[in-house]
């Protein structure tokens, strides 16, 4: 008997979660029904897993076509799961399963129940069919039904004001995007409505259609994705939802986005031109930097999270942009480098990216509480998370050895064969797009050190904080999981790499050297005298370091302990609003930075002597792309809407008269009309 | 291959044994120029046994973060500055991070020393915290263009072949690599807290940075953390020697004799960098904290430059 096809897999998993989608509605109401609805999830995202796992590993066969006889009549429904494909369904069911293992603790804390548990298991559906569409329509579908459950889950706690306003932002923004890659592919389609991708690759639109897919599909899936200056919803939407529905719109989600950028423009729209990149490359560049700046002033701890999503966002993105401009010039394997490299991040940031938003919703469980300055000293009440949360701010600060510097690492490494492109243009962007990245990856490092040491180090600033429990059992595995994934795709990268190289090798037309064979399980992107990294080496080696340091001093020397007040240059302050708070931890850098990116001013209001008012200090903030580019929409909508609103008022002769010139000039432009 | 190891464990171990001695030396040599006497050479080393046997004095709200800290500083800083050539090059796990990973090693133990300044919840740790992370941001992405510079005239981000090529006749003068000596140097008296960024000497809480951070500290863990920066201070000055100054330096299939050059030769210049920073150090004043940014931006405008230059032209 052959075996189940992992399409098959994979797709009956989407119709299982729909029908679990549909049962919620009555389970939610029991009992159990939380632990059923996250449980069955899990499962089911399990064992989707393992099919799109066991494709990857077969190489990315070419897969097997279904077709299904749903939609619109002439079109039907296809579905195929191709390397790429493949690699997604890994990612997204793999923070699919874990965010359900999270919720099985977290979710019995959720007061409005029927508000989360139906849409949650659609969203995971809604995630898969996009991933496994093989036609422009059932893309669609599925891209608009993920949008709208996500929507759903984001303003389920819909009595909090700023969640409906998110709730607002993320609709518009969302129905952008759908409208950006409708057009997208309406246009690939052609006049004769080849909807297949399979059609769609056949066909070569000439260079002026391409270069318009290209922009639309920017804005479409870049919008999703969080790219400057279309990420505004992100960091109001990715909070406002329960945290482990934040861990994966902002995980996962953002890598639907992400794939649907490669599907379009990589595998479907053929042959890059050169300036595609140049796009690319400057859009991530700004992404990454404004998305960590904005990052560095929240103090939200969720909503720091969120802003970080986009600067993630833009790292990915300056791998594909530099995959564009190498597969331009017909440099294969400087291609498979940086797309190699992208897709890693890809990977790892759902990983610590998802883990990071576990600890929030542990830390706000645990407090009631996501504003940091209202948090401090958890690592003593909440020690299994904190340990957790601590890997995953470092992971994502891509310090070695953990997994977030790998794939920094691999995109450096692209940059450096960069000087070999032809094109002046990109030999001017690259180095300065390389310059910002080293700069947001710092930047990140600045972010986490407050979001780690703000919330979980000090001493408590609050009785919520005070008291905190450590949380439970259930959100603890889902947290250790992914900090241990972390560590191992930091230390054994290579059979990552490898994983990916049939992915590569379709998009890219060349792949990375094997990995697995080089010694030592290093990993050399290009030759071993030119660079190589041993993640497991240099984690041996500090490990061993560290460990015979410790032995040595604790023998030879002393191992004596006392536990005293803390001494702070002779003035320790019982009161613990006297330690720095996350805004004064990033006073520095708002000053340095933020005075020039957003206008951040400190105004200071003493009183005068012998008045008892205490002094204040205000910290005024502009949002440059908020102001310069949302508002002044948004007030030209107003305006024409207000303007037009006297057409509501006029006489039905004056309706009859505004039709009929209507039809006239209609029928001009008709006959006109070359 | 087992004298590839026993060279491996002698630059572990040489690094380890000069680090105070050069600390030391810094010391004297500055003194002497402000007609001082000094604390001998060797007075690291004694502070370094006195610490690490006194007892630990730990804050009632220190966390086991707090104590592990100062062991993990020491282990990344140690690994990174015994993977830059000292004597010899082609070391034999030379291979197993290069200058990138190298520059990231020490990013992880700055990113836990900044923890560690927030971890007890006292405002000067926090301040010193602050100020570290800020200033790392312009210093480490300098770095990083320093480091793309030295990676596109050597064809590599390894330090041993970067070596390998500036010994070689085919470096030449190159405006580039003058420029990302000058950013190097700057970057490295910034992250080795020097006049003018920071002062080691200083415990005056306006201006203080590293020392803020590691205030709390005592015992033998004070004393991993002072003999960490020592070693950060020695990777520097090796990194800049063993690029910008190759001269001696053993090759991968040296003799014993060619190893006892190049090991004279790296103490000399040990010598002469110290001497060079202490002779810097006495003549300037230490800046504002809020001028940093710009001494750095300068230094990461220079990186930046030389690596345009290379795009422009790969004899620049």
């Amino acid at each position: 008997m052959p075996m189940l096809a992992p399409t098959v897999v994979v797709l009956a998993c989407a119709a299982l979660l729909l029908v679990l989608a549909i049962a919620a509605v009555w389970i939610g109401r029991t009992r159990a029904g939380t632990t059923i609805i996250y449980g069955a999830s899990l499962v089911i995202a399990l064992t989707a897993f393992l099919a799109g796992m066991a494709q990857l590993l077969r190489g990315g066969v070419p897969a097997d076509d279904i077709m299904l006889p749903l939609g619109l009549p002439w079109i039907g429904v296809r579905f195929r799961m191709d390397a790429l494909s493949a690699f997604f369904v890994v990612v997204v069911d793999l923070g699919a399963a874990t965010a359900s293992l999270f919720a099985i603790g977290y979710g019995s804390h959720e007061r409005a129940r029927l508000r989360v548990l139906p849409f949650y298991p659609a969203f995971l559906a809604g995630m898969n069919l996009v991933v496994l569409a093989d036609d422009a329509f059932s893309f669609l579908v599925a891209w608009e039904f993920m949008s709208l459950s996500s929507w759903a889950l984001v303003v389920a706690h819909h009595r909090v004001p700023d969640n409906v306003r998110a709730g607002y932002v993320y609709l518009i923004m969302a129905s952008l995007g759908t409208l950006a890659l409708l057009l997208t592919f309406g246009v690939l389609a052609g006049p004769h409505g080849g909807y297949a991708f399979a059609e769609i690759r056949a066909a070569h639109p000439s260079p002026a259609l391409s270069a318009l897919v290209l922009c639309l599909a920017v804005v479409g899936t870049g919008s999703k994705a969080g790219l400057v200056p279309l990420h505004v919803w992100l960091p109001l939407a990715h909070p406002a939802a329960p945290s482990h529905v934040s861990a994966l719109m902002s995980g996962v989600m953002t890598k639907v986005a992400v794939y649907g950028f490669v599907r379009i423009v990589f595998d479907l729209l053929g042959e890059p031109a050169w300036w595609w990149s140049m796009l690319v490359l400057m859009l991530a560049g700004m992404t990454c930097v404004m998305g960590v700046l904005y990052a560095l002033m929240q103090h939200d701890l969720k909503r720091l999270l969120a802003y970080h999503t986009v600067e993630n966002i833009g790292i990915i993105f300056i791998a594909l942009g530099l995959g564009l401009a190498f597969k331009a010039y017909g440099m294969a394997w400087a291609a498979a480098l940086a797309l190699t490299a992208g897709l890693l991040h890809v990977f790892n940031h759902s990983l610590f990216k998802s883990l990071l938003f576990f600890g929030a919703g542990a830390v706000l469980t645990a407090t009631g509480e996501r504003d940091m300055e209202h948090l401090g000293g958890l690592i003593h009440r909440m020690p299994h998370t904190a340990f957790a949360f601590l890997i995953g701010c470092a992971a994502i600060s891509a310090l070695p050895p953990l997994n977030g510097f790998v794939s920094e690492w691999l995109v450096f490494q692209a940059i450096l064969l960069s000087p070999q492109l032809p094109s002046w243009g990109l030999k001017f962007l690259v180095p300065a797009v390389g310059a910002l990245l080293a700069f947001s990856a710092t930047l990140a490092a600045a972010c986490f050190v407050k979001a780690f040491g703000i919330t979980f180090l000090g001493r408590a600033r609050s009785s919520a904080a005070s008291a905190a429990r450590e949380t439970d059992r259930f959100s603890l595995a889902a947290m250790f999981s992914f900090a241990a994934l972390c560590l191992i795709a930091g230390i054994l990268p290579g059979l990552f790499i490898d994983a990916l190289a049939p992915v590569v090798q379709v998009l890219a037309g060349g792949r990375m050297p094997v990995q697995t064979g080089v010694e030592w399980l290093s990993i050399v992107p290009i030759a071993q005298s030119r660079s190589s990294y041993n993640g497991l080496l240099v984690f041996l080696f500090m490990v061993i370091s560290g460990a015979l340091a410790a032995s040595a001093i604790h023998r030879l020397a002393s191992d004596k302990l006392r536990r005293a007040p803390a001494w702070d240059c002779g003035y320790p302050d019982a009161c613990p609003a006297t330690q720095y708070t996350a805004s004064s931890f990033a006073q520095p850098i708002r000053r340095v930075f933020g005075s020039v990116v957003f206008r951040a001013r400190e105004q200071v209001e003493m009183a005068p002597p012998g008045d008892p008012r205490p002094a204040r200090m205000t910290v005024v903030m502009h949002d440059p792309v908020w102001e310069t580019l949302y508002l002044p929409v948004a007030a030209g909508v107003g305006y024409a809407a207000e303007r037009l609103n006297h057409l509501q008022s006029l006489t039905i002769r004056q309706f009859l008269s505004i039709v009929f010139a209507a039809l006239v000039v209609l029928l001009l432009v008709l006959a006109l009309w070359p | 291959v087992i004298a590839d190891f026993l060279v491996q464990g002698a630059q572990m171990l040489i690094v380890l044994l000069t680090a105070p001695m050069l600390t030391g030396l810094v010391r004297k040599i500055k003194a002497r120029m402000l007609r001082r006497a000094g604390p001998p050479v060797i007075q690291p080393y004694r502070d370094l046994v006195r610490l690490m046997r006194k007892e630990v004095v730990l804050a009632d709200t220190a966390s086991w973060l707090f104590r592990v800290i100062p062991y993990f500083i020491f282990a990344a800083t140690w690994v990174a500055s015994s993977l830059v050539p000292t004597f010899r090059t082609g070391l034999l796990f030379s291979w197993s991070a290069d200058l990138i990973a190298i520059i990231a090693l020490l990013g992880s133990a700055r990113f836990a020393l900044a923890l560690a300044g927030l971890d007890v919840g006292t405002s000067f740790g926090g301040i010193g915290s602050s100020r570290e992370v800020m200033i790392a941001s312009l210093a480490e992405p300098a770095m990083i263009m320093i480091v793309f510079t030295l990676a596109l005239v050597a064809g590599s981000t390894q330090l041993s072949t970067m070596a390998g090529f500036m010994e070689s006749s085919a470096v030449g003068l190159r405006v580039s690599l003058g420029l990302a000596l000058i950013a190097l140097v700057m970057v490295a008296i910034a992250e080795n807290a020097r006049i003018p960024v920071d002062n080691p000497a200083t415990h005056l809480e306006l201006t203080m940075v590293h020392e803020a951070m590691v205030l709390e500290y005592s015992g033998r863990h004070l004393a991993l953390i002072e003999l960490s920066a020592s070693l950060k201070l020695l990777l520097y000055l090796s990194l800049i020697a063993c690029v910008f100054a190759p001269w001696g330096l053993a090759g991968p299939s040296a003799g014993l004799g060619a190893l006892a050059v190049g090991a004279l030769a790296y103490l000399g210049k040990l010598a002469t960098g110290g001497f060079l920073l202490a002779l810097f150090e006495t003549s300037i004043a230490k800046m504002r904290v809020f001028r940093v940014p710009e001494f750095l931006g300068a230094a990461l405008m220079l990186g930046l430059l030389a690596t345009l230059l290379l795009f422009v032209s790969r004899s620049l």
